[in-house]
């Protein structure tokens, strides 16, 4: 059956219902959240319905100002870390067999739907005094006493690149898993080594790619939420720590609400960012 | 050499993946309530803590039904939007499909955000099937991109023979469409079950101080210290999320469904 227009109402039918869900609780609620932000916040966490920008002009503190930058900066950090890991391994994972891909993939996938609750909690004893990481150290002789290394920037950083790199391979993966495998082989015959193949010719080819990738893996770490709340100490929190925390324990929805559109505005503009690389590639393809 | 490197790079990538959760592993084991590695002792204990204990239970029950119900809910949402788009020449349409994949691109704390301030506004604060319903617009997205996979995958010469020999939308959605799709829908129910199963910050916004799900009862058994009883619902998770993705890979084309061409061997 070709695709057609729908001629009659009722051929519109079935989209009723998934139209009705998506506009009712997710377009409302956004712009409920929208107008909150705008709202006047009462003593004892109760808000009026006003036009007032007070919140946003919470923005224009020094404090804001220096949790929207570390916030911007460990995401890049993240990022970059992902990426660097990420691209020669899903490269290497494309180019084994399918049993063995297929076996990377359900353990990446297990690792990315994993709680942010339980990566905390698991990175909190990989990095505890009594059984973490250290004590093999110890044992190793490496070290003279166990110690804890959390909180800390390093446990925050490291526990996002655990939660964000199987969400790098996965985005990597379509992109890796159809390249033209002649393109190296090409690079091999004319002499280059396999490293070299792979730094001349794989990644040029993939550079609006892992442009994409890097865009796209910033916007799931700005999106993090626990890990500096459970690993960092209150210097490390994040935007979306800072959002959860004003609307859970300091019940100020309007200011909540306005730092959320302000995150909403940051990665709207990443997604257009992202669509622009990828219609450069496709020009240049 | 190189591949030795390249084995090399696997295990080094393999371990930093498994580390935490071979510690998880192992102090869950611990045969006292001490958070200690290598375990002293061995018990299961703390196992049969999660069906023992009436808070650990409790949670797990919260969280399995409301991840079986928003994952059909989300399945719900999702078939007929890219039956429609696949079926019909609609380009406004479109718009559904990208406020279906918004929720699950924007950073979770804003959509779980808005349904807080959606379900405070209407009044609805608290009640447990709200969870559900945010759920299920949370993760509409999985269910949504790997049927949209399936339906362009069909064959529409088969659909037109059908078409042909007089059979109509509903008949043709049911003798031919669905079974084609059946695997599509199956592991699109699948990831949003287990990333319902695991996510914190929707269901703790929305119901957080009425109903604990297991991640949130984590969580706060967390705030207060460390009980072991975290360590082997954490073990239980990772052993059941594995479980489902080998179903996945055993009955379906799992590198398909991430983006591989086709079935055969690369």
């Amino acid at each position: 059956m070709r695709r057609e227009a729908p001629q009659k109402l009722t051929d519109y039918a079935p989209l009723a219902f998934p139209a009705i869900m998506l506009v009712v609780f997710f377009v409302i609620p956004f712009g409920t959240m929208i107008s909150v932000s705008f709202f006047q916040r009462q003593q004892g966490g109760f808000y009026t319905p006003a036009f007032v920008f007070s919140n946003y002009e919470r923005f224009l503190s020094l404090f804001f100002a220096n949790v929207l930058g570390f916030s911007l900066m460990l995401a890049v950090l993240v990022a970059i870390c992902c990426v660097v890991i990420g691209v020669p391994f899903t490269y290497l994972l494309t180019r084994l067999t399918r049993r063995a891909q297929i076996i990377w993939m359900v353990a990446l996938l297990s690792v990315l739907s994993l709680s942010e609750v339980i990566i905390g909690f698991a990175w909190s004893t990989l990095f505890s005094r009594t059984a973490g990481i250290t004590n093999l150290l110890v044992a190793l002789g490496l070290m003279e006493k166990a110690v804890a290394l959390s909180p800390g920037f390093p446990a925050v950083l490291t526990a996002m690149v655990y939660q964000a790199l199987p969400y790098t391979i996965l985005v990597l993966y379509p992109a890796l898993v159809r390249l033209d495998p002649t393109l190296t082989e090409a690079a091999r015959t004319l002499g280059a080594s396999p490293l070299r193949a792979f730094f001349t010719v794989v990644v040029p080819a993939l550079r609006a790619t892992i442009l994409a990738t890097l865009i796209m893996v910033f916007i799931f770490a700005l999106g993090s939420y626990l890990l500096p709340q459970i690993l960092g100490r209150p210097q490390h929190w994040t935007l979306s720590v800072l959002i959860t925390d004003q609307a859970i324990y300091q019940s100020n929805m309007p200011f909540a609400a306005a730092m959320a559109v302000f995150l909403v505005l940051v990665t709207l503009a990443m997604v257009a960012l992202t669509l622009f690389a990828g219609r450069k590639r496709e020009s240049a393809a | 050499m190189s591949l030795f490197l390249r084995r090399f790079y696997f295990v080094l990538v393999g371990l930093f993946l498994a580390a935490p959760l071979i510690v998880v592993a192992g102090v869950s084991v611990n045969a006292r309530q001490t958070l200690a590695f290598p375990p002293q002792g061995f018990s299961l204990a703390w196992y049969v803590e999660i069906f023992a204990d009436t808070g650990w239970r409790n949670a797990l029950f919260a969280s399995l039904t409301l991840a079986t119900l928003s994952a059909a809910l989300a399945v719900a949402i999702a078939l007929p939007l890219a039956w429609f788009l696949w079926r019909r020449i609609a380009p406004w349409a479109n718009i559904f499909q990208l406020l279906g994949i918004a929720p699950f691109t924007l950073p979770p704390v804003i959509t779980a955000l808005g349904l807080l301030t959606f379900w405070a506004t209407t009044g609805f604060y608290g009640q447990p099937w709200t969870a559900v319903i945010s759920h299920a617009i949370f993760f509409v997205t999985l269910p949504l991109v790997t049927l949209s996979l399936g339906f362009s995958a069909i064959d529409r010469s088969l659909v037109e023979a059908a078409a042909t020999m007089g059979a109509d939308d509903r008949t043709i959605f049911r003798t031919v469409v669905l079974p084609l799709i059946t695997p599509y829908l199956v592991s699109g129910y699948a990831f949003a079950f287990v990333l319902s199963l695991n996510e914190y910050i929707v269901a703790y916004m929305t119901v957080g101080f009425t109903m604990e799900t297991l991640p949130i009862k984590i969580f706060n058994a967390l705030r207060y210290g460390y009980t072991p009883t975290m360590a082997s619902v954490t073990v239980l998770f990772v052993v059941l999320a594995a479980v489902i993705y080998s179903l996945i890979a055993r009955y379906g084309d799992l590198l398909k469904l991430l983006g591989a061409n086709s079935g055969e061997k690369p």
